[in-house]
């Protein structure tokens, strides 16, 4: 077999070509997100809202409301409740998320437990790439879209609060309303998501992408192009080694991107373990002409 | 030229009557159960440059997040050229630059970058510069002698380098009002000149400066007025006469200037 036949034998099954849309999807809008996630240093609080909507997506199937209003409102919710024991008890900022992520997301496999058809929502657990339907496909590009869209046009402001939230609040923006509109979007980037990789993986298309561009640069803007780049390359790759090695789709997407980081980790020219190694040397050791 | 500033919509107030650029009236600001702001008072004039000191936990950061409005004081009133700070925030008033340890100097930004943030207040919506703010933006990259460094990320300045970007910044943003939190730590003594000079020439186009620092010995030379602080504005002067030695036992228990020589 060919390499081209290699790559075309699966795209002809629609299931896999709707698997690729929604990953490639699901992949480019979180990754875009992790660049400030990272930044900001909301790797925790990325997981904590991806596991928090899972009871909103429960109760918004239960009562046949869309699954993004059930994650936002468990989105904020968790936030909101993270900041009330961390603001109002001695508990520690950690140990409060790790309270309330993990409380929200037992009440929500509670409700999947209790609800009746419950093949469908165990796949928003742990994924069902292979099993996303049109409506499904078509619900991740409206969201993706509008996260996306969001996103890249308030890039600057949303870079300015990561970077100095003071100086924001100073010329007459708003920093809360900006980590509100950023939390919002992790929220419904979280249902983008869960649709490819499902709850538990979420927080790894969260951080990793971003994580692995920040070690590749040092402008915001090409972080931007670099993450999703690197992420959609990753979803992809991981997709075919599912369909040939038939392994877990979701898993297999996280696990290349987790490669992935870990070959720039070790050989990034500047950022990367072997790169600061050899500039050392360099400099021990001045070239000889 | 400064060009933003000279442009600017406070003259310099040599004119009598004109409201005070910084006008704290007896705020009191607590954190829980901590108070760090006790019945603080201060007035400065347009055009001065005034030296803030006090120990650690004296409340000289707080006083600047509360000039800024980021901190509401649960007693007294805080005024920017006779507005609000809700008012000086919406004209871009009021320029920052941060402590060093609030700031992520790994964070991927450049230098222009950074000083291009001065002028999002004024932006349209997505916060695209137009013509007019990258030239803003080099023309206060070059006031404070940055130009050649603009393109580097910012943690890749020295310590001097860093504050006058952050102060380019201000520049850019038009401000009137400078507040500088401790700029000169860790920094060198001809950094610190450099920046010194910088701020005198931005006093003398009408900018008025708050500047919190621990350099004793320098104050005289650098500010026209000086404050000590201890959660209350224990006393407000000529340098000289803040400095001396009995004033100093009252905000820092000790003998500084003696101990530091
Ligand atoms: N965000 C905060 N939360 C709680 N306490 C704070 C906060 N910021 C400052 N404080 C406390 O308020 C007091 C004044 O702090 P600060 O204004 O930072 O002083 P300085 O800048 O002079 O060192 C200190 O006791 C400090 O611990
Ligand atoms: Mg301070």
């Amino acid at each position: 077999m060919d390499l081209l036949e290699l790559v075309a034998e699966p795209l002809s099954y629609e299931f896999m070509t709707r698997a690729l849309a929604t990953a490639v999807v699901a992949a480019i809008v979180c990754a875009v997100l992790s660049c400030w996630l990272v930044l900001i240093g909301w790797s925790l609080m990325g997981d904590a809202v991806s596991h928090a909507v899972l009871p909103g997506v429960v109760l918004a199937y239960i009562l046949g409301a869309p699954f993004a209003l059930g994650a936002v409102v468990f989105g904020f919710l968790a936030v909101a409740l993270i900041g009330a024991v961390r603001g109002t008890s001695r508990v520690k900022e950690d140990a409060a998320i790790g309270i309330v992520f993990t409380t929200l997301f037992a009440l929500g496999l509670v409700l999947i437990s209790v609800t009746p058809s419950q093949t469908d929502l165990n796949h928003i657990i742990f994924g069902n790439l292979l099993g996303v339907s049109w409506e499904d496909l078509w619900q991740v590009l409206i969201l993706g879209a509008v996260t996306f869209a969001i996103l890249v046009l308030k890039r600057r402001d949303f870079t300015l609060y990561a970077f100095d939230p003071t100086h924001a609040h100073a010329i007459g923006l708003s920093p809360r309303l900006l980590g509100a509109t950023l939390l919002g979007l992790l929220a419904l980037t979280a249902v983008v998501a869960l649709q490819a990789v499902g709850v538990v993986l979420v927080v790894a298309m969260l951080i990793i992408p971003g994580a692995t561009a920040y070690l590749l640069t040092d402008r915001f803007s090409r972080m931007l192009v670099i993450a999703p780049s690197v992420s959609a390359a990753c979803a992809i790759v991981g997709i075919y080694v599912s369909y040939y090695a038939d392994t877990a789709s979701g898993a297999m997407i996280v696990l290349v991107q987790g490669i992935a980081f870990t070959l720039v980790y070790l050989l990034a020219p500047r950022q990367g373990l072997l790169g600061k190694r050899l500039a050392a040397a360099r400099r021990r050791r001045p070239v000889q002409v | 030229m400064l060009r933003t500033m000279s442009t600017h919509p406070f003259p310099a107030a040599s004119a009598s009557g004109a409201a005070p650029a910084v006008d704290v009236a007896d705020v009191t600001v607590h954190y829980g159960d901590v108070l760090a702001l006790n019945n603080a008072s201060l007035s400065l004039e347009s055009g001065r440059i005034c030296g803030l000191i006090g120990m650690n936990g004296s409340g000289k950061s707080t006083l600047f997040k509360t000039i800024m409005g980021i901190v509401r004081p649960d007693r007294g009133r805080v005024r920017v050229h006779g507005g609000s700070p809700a008012e000086a925030r919406r004209r871009g008033v009021v320029g920052y630059v941060p402590q060093s340890e609030g700031v992520d100097w790994d964070f991927p930004v450049s230098v222009r970058d950074v000083v291009m943030m001065g002028r999002y207040g004024g932006m349209g919506l997505t916060r695209r510069p137009k013509a007019a703010d990258h030239e803003a933006v080099y023309a206060a990259l070059e006031r404070v002698e940055l130009t050649k460094f603009a393109d580097r990320q910012i943690g890749q300045l020295s310590g001097g380098q860093k504050k006058r970007a952050f102060v380019a910044r201000g520049i850019a943003q038009g401000a009137s009002v400078l507040l500088l939190d401790e700029p000169f730590a860790g920094v060198d003594k001809r950094s610190e000149a450099t920046m010194s000079r910088l701020l005198r020439e931005l006093a003398d186009d009408g900018a008025t400066i708050l500047i919190s620092t621990h350099d004793l010995h320098a104050l005289p030379e650098l500010a026209d007025e000086a404050v000590l602080l201890l959660h209350r504005v224990l006393m407000h002067g000529d340098p000289s006469e803040v400095l001396q030695a009995e004033n100093l036992a009252l905000a820092f228990g000790l003998d500084v200037l003696g101990g530091k020589a």
